[in-house]
């Protein structure tokens, strides 16, 4: 199974190889999407994990057990289609390519590859893009 | 090739044999066939450019309530416009925002409603809340008013933009060492992206560099209706370094529009909230080149590969009024997606949609075809770059001297 999930660590397991763990013990294969970490406060990972069901539901206990609190990622970035303008200010700034410009130079959005970092919401001069709550 | 007129264009476009391309169809043809075999074929080319433009405005006539009311101050939905005028005519600028926003104290701003989107929100239909003051006289006793008014209920709304469709222009970057929040968009530091605002080939101005064709007077499309050229825009500045094919090679001339917003659609009229910065209105516009001889089909067929923008530094050379030109790029090299500045690539974006230019150059050439829209010749020519028109500086002159 796949599953994108929001991972919160507190600030005592920020210097600790936890997620390395996923791997070791549980087999499990992630990519990171995003990934907020700083000494001494509560660090943030957007994951894409995949793996057997039961190695899934396994890796997840031991995050829970160690402190850190898995939520299923919720939020979702849409484009709204009539109220983009195609003029791709956005694209320079998404960090995954999520936007981009088809060859006839119109702005697509392939929200397969959003991580939700949330730019192109606070950029978009015509807002065209929104953050839904799924 | 034998030159036309603008009358024999016209009978041709009335008789549904008129030859239209778009500005980027042509460039095609013209490679394909020689300029001076396209030029035989081609009657007109078509521009089109759609991207912010903040000298856009209107002018409305809210008509005369009971009693009177000669408003000094005036607000359309909580966003300050110009009252000086008459009675009951007013003036909302794009940019203008409600006294109450936050602006820049909450730096970057989000500047979530202004005059741009007043003006896309009556375009639309929608009802705006006007407010109105004004201090009462003999004939004109009212000294509040507080009413929706919209579209259908006013006398007037005129577009009249006082300066849009620059002729070139900058290519934004950040040299500091922090984000900067500019109307070119959010620029990341040291040279980590790149933003321009031109259409490049589609661009009306760009296709005819010297105004030949294009001048007071000129209909064009202007926000999905039919607008006129009123006068050269505001900060007009012929006189710069051009090409060999006259193009210029930094920002240069610049078109000041009307039209009738009663015809025009919020498909082509945008409020933009830019970060940082502002608002705006993103103004869609067209303008038919005729081409009257071979020289003009030349121009009107340059390409991206032949246009160039100046790359200049939003961090200090623009904000404190420097010349210097980092490097100078094509447009074809702004397309591709990453250009070189003090030899770093640096990827580009555009605020200005390449892909509504050709939409609408692409609407005015069926307009033409189908006998809708019939060409123009200018009642007077738009100065160019003999006239030595440069834009001035503001040079501060104190009003005291130092000695008192």
């Amino acid at each position: 199974m796949k599953a994108r999930l929001v991972l919160r660590f507190p600030p005592l397991l920020v210097d600790q190889p936890v997620v390395y763990k996923l791997i070791k013990d549980y087999n499990l294969v992630f990519n990171i999407l995003r990934a907020d970490i700083t000494p001494d406060s509560e660090g943030l990972m957007v994951l894409e994990i995949e793996g057997d069901e039961n190695d899934f539901k396994q890796g997840l206990e031991y995050l829970e057990k160690r402190g850190v609190k898995v939520q299923p990622l919720s939020q979702d970035v849409v484009m709204i289609e009539e109220l983009c303008t195609h003029c791709g200010a956005c694209v320079v700034h998404c960090p995954t390519g999520a936007l981009y410009y088809d060859e006839e130079r119109r702005v697509l959005f392939a929200s397969e590859k959003c991580v939700a970092c949330e730019i192109c919401v606070e950029i978009c001069p015509y807002r065209a893009m929104e953050v839904r709550l799924e | 090739m034998r030159e036309r007129t603008i009358e024999e264009i016209n009978e041709k476009i009335k008789k549904g044999t008129v030859v239209v391309l778009t500005a980027e169809e042509v460039i095609e043809m013209a490679k394909e066939e020689g300029y001076a075999k396209a030029a035989e074929k081609v009657d007109v080319v078509t521009t089109g450019t759609f991207g912010p433009m903040c000298s856009s405005g209107i002018i409305i006539n809210f008509g005369h309530p009971v009693p009177r009311i000669k408003k000094s101050r005036v607000w359309l939905n909580d966003v300050p416009a110009y009252g000086g005028l008459a009675a009951v005519d007013l003036y909302l600028g794009a940019t203008a925002i409600p006294e109450n926003d936050p602006a820049n104290t909450n730096y970057p701003g989000e500047f979530k409603y202004g005059g741009g989107h007043v003006i896309e929100d009556l375009v639309s239909g929608k009802d705006i809340l006007l407010y109105a003051e004004g201090y009462g006289t003999d004939c004109y006793p009212r000294k509040e008013l507080e009413t929706y008014i919209n579209i259908n209920t006013i006398n007037e709304v005129i577009l009249f933009n006082p300066r849009n469709c620059y002729q070139n222009y900058n290519v934004a970057v950040n040299l500091s060492n922090r984000t900067i929040y500019t109307y070119m968009g959010v620029l990341k530091p040291n040279l980590g992206n790149a933003n321009y605002c031109s259409a490049g080939q589609l661009s009306p101005l760009l296709k005819d560099p010297l105004y030949e064709t294009i001048g007071v007077g000129t209909r064009i499309f202007l926000g999905g209706g039919i607008g006129y050229v009123a006068w050269w825009g505001t900060q007009h500045s012929p006189a710069v370094p051009r090409n060999e094919l006259g193009i210029p090679k930094v920002p240069a001339g610049t078109l000041a529009l009307i039209g009738d917003l009663k015809q025009m659609s919020p498909k082509w009229l945008r409020g933009a909230s830019i970060r940082g910065y502002g608002v705006s209105l993103a103004v869609g516009v067209g303008i038919p080149i005729p081409i009257l001889n071979e020289e003009i089909f030349r121009r009107a067929s340059a390409s991206d590969e032949e246009i160039t923008a100046p790359v200049v530094d939003y961090s200090d050379a623009y904000p404190n009024r420097k010349s210097e030109i980092l490097a100078e790029v094509t447009y074809a090299q702004l397309k591709s997606g990453e250009i070189e500045v003090l030899g770093k690539k640096v990827p580009t974006a555009s605020l200005s949609s390449y892909y509504k230019a050709k939409e609408i150059a692409t609407i005015l050439k069926n307009w033409i075809k189908e006998g809708k829209f019939l060409l123009t010749k200018p009642v007077e020519p738009l100065p160019g770059p003999e006239s030595g028109m440069k834009t001035k500086p503001c040079e501060i002159r104190k009003p005291y001297t130092e000695e008192l």
